[in-house]
């Protein structure tokens, strides 16, 4: 029976390793690449620098907050949404730049 | 051109990018200079080099204007007409107009603001030519919209001091505003929203008037020097001016630590980032030759030596200075041709008639 929960429990964290999924939002001329994306919990978001300047990409979506922190040209970062619900992403820097992450289970 | 020819609603948006990576673009830069540069270089290169950079400074054929607050003849002329009365303050003697004085290229041609009881404020009042393009508003963006950040100086005990509920007052009091907001907002109330869109209309419409580096862009190569020609190109490559100054407009609407020495948060007051300690707007660069102080806080008094502030890598190294700014090593005739390329950015200002302010009709 032991046995039998733990293999369970390996088989679900195998499901959702499967299926969690990465998506790359790029940055360029300050601008990211889409201004929406719809996402399943677990999924991860990289977040890659193609411009010439430095971005600050956060997110102050209540009970939803990130923040990559200062990102150099060519600079890549992944962030995971483990928590369902709409998250508003924009850079710090640059007011311009806006993503809507729609995170669903 | 008159540019709210069937600009009701119309959204242009410039950036500029000519890099893709540090490395591979200093080696661009460099080649680029290069060939706008060198004598021999081949002609044809030279000439796409500059017109690829020249299309990123193009102007926009229109205005924006956002779709719950459209452009009117009648929204602009309303507009105008706060914009200019002194009764929107608390002492009814500052308007709008009083620091966006369109005698001083719509600032107030001081180092710091003054606002209500002759007090000094704590910053340099920013030009509203071009605020249309604006992303957030304020030299610290607490203002999401032109229409958020119209009655805001109003109501401020600092600026105007007028607080909303008496500026309603007084506006309902005057008789001859009644027909000017039936005709801009018709079936609308007078009321903040109205005063507030009215008053973002007419702002709106400020744009700065062609230069002759714009008359260069389309093609007239008299219409500058060859040294500012080339402080262009230090602008966009060594100077890298335009990592903050883009666009057509010269600014990125973004925030920055620049590294000045005063101990203003700026922007990091209402986002609480690292980055954004100490940050500030990044100011469009048109008509700076006219301007009389730079900086937020009013701390530079010339071109000349805000040229020299960026090439010292600013005055204050401290965690939130921008990694945008760093020493730039410029030679005195690199700064000189940066201050030739500034001042072909100088056009006349965008002129407005000066309303005649509707009256209270104490006879009626």
């Amino acid at each position: 029976m032991k046995n039998l929960q733990a293999a369970s429990v390996l088989a679900l964290m195998i499901t959702a390793s499967l299926s969690a999924a990465d998506h790359t939002i790029e940055q360029k001329d300050r601008k990211f690449s889409q201004s929406q994306i719809e996402i399943h919990v677990g999924d991860k978001l990289i977040f890659t620098n193609s411009d010439e300047v430095t971005h600050n990409v956060y997110s102050a979506t209540p009970g939803l907050e990130f923040e990559i922190k200062r990102q150099a040209p060519g600079g890549s970062s992944s962030v995971p949404f483990n928590k369902e619900g709409t998250v508003e992403v924009r850079c710090s820097i640059h007011p311009s730049m806006k993503l809507t992450v729609k995170v669903q289970k | 051109m008159d540019l709210r020819r069937n600009a009701s609603r119309h959204v242009v948006i410039f950036t500029m990018n000519f890099r893709t990576h540090t490395v591979p673009a200093a080696i661009c830069l460099g080649m680029l200079c290069y060939t706008l540069s060198a004598s021999d270089g081949s002609p044809e290169i030279e000439k796409r080099n500059t017109n690829d950079l020249k299309a990123k400074y193009r102007r926009p054929v229109t205005i924006p204007f956002p779709a719950d607050n459209s452009f009117t003849k009648d929204r602009e002329e309303l507009g105008r007409t706060l914009f200019f009365d002194p009764r929107l303050s608390g002492s009814g003697a500052i308007s709008c107009a009083s620091c966006h004085n369109p005698a001083f290229g719509w600032d107030d041609g001081l180092a710091k603001g003054i606002g209500h009881g002759s007090k000094q404020l704590a910053r340099r009042t920013p030009s509203i030519v071009n605020v249309a393009w604006g992303e957030l508003f304020f030299w610290d963006g607490r203002a999401e919209s032109l229409e958020d950040q119209a009655l805001g100086p109003i109501k401020s005990e600092n600026e105007m001091n007028l607080s909303l509920e008496k500026m309603l007052k007084t506006v309902r009091s005057i008789q001859g505003y009644a027909p000017l907001f039936e005709r801009a907002y018709p079936g609308s109330l007078i009321d903040e929203q109205t005063i507030a869109k009215a008053i973002a209309t007419f702002e709106r419409t400020l744009v700065s008037t062609e230069s002759p580096f714009d008359r260069w862009v389309k093609g007239d190569e008299a219409a500058i020097s060859e040294s500012a020609k080339r402080g262009f190109v230090a602008f966009n490559g060594k100077a890298r001016c335009a990592e903050c100054h883009s666009g057509w407009e010269f600014t990125d609407h973004g925030f920055h630590d620049i590294g000045t020495s005063d101990d203003d948060l700026g922007r990091g007051k209402f986002l609480k980032l690292d980055s954004m300690q100490h940050a500030f707007k990044t100011p469009g660069l048109r008509n700076s030759a006219r301007r009389a102080a730079f900086m937020h806080d009013g701390s530079e008094t010339s071109l000349k030596s805000v040229i020299d502030f960026y090439d010292n890598g600013g005055m204050c190294l401290r965690p939130s200075l921008s990694p945008e700014i760093q020493p730039l090593h410029l030679a005195e005739t690199e700064k000189s041709e940066l201050l030739q390329f500034l001042r072909s950015l100088t056009s006349a200002e965008p002129k407005v008639s000066i309303p005649s302010l509707p009256g209270r009709d104490f006879d009626r």
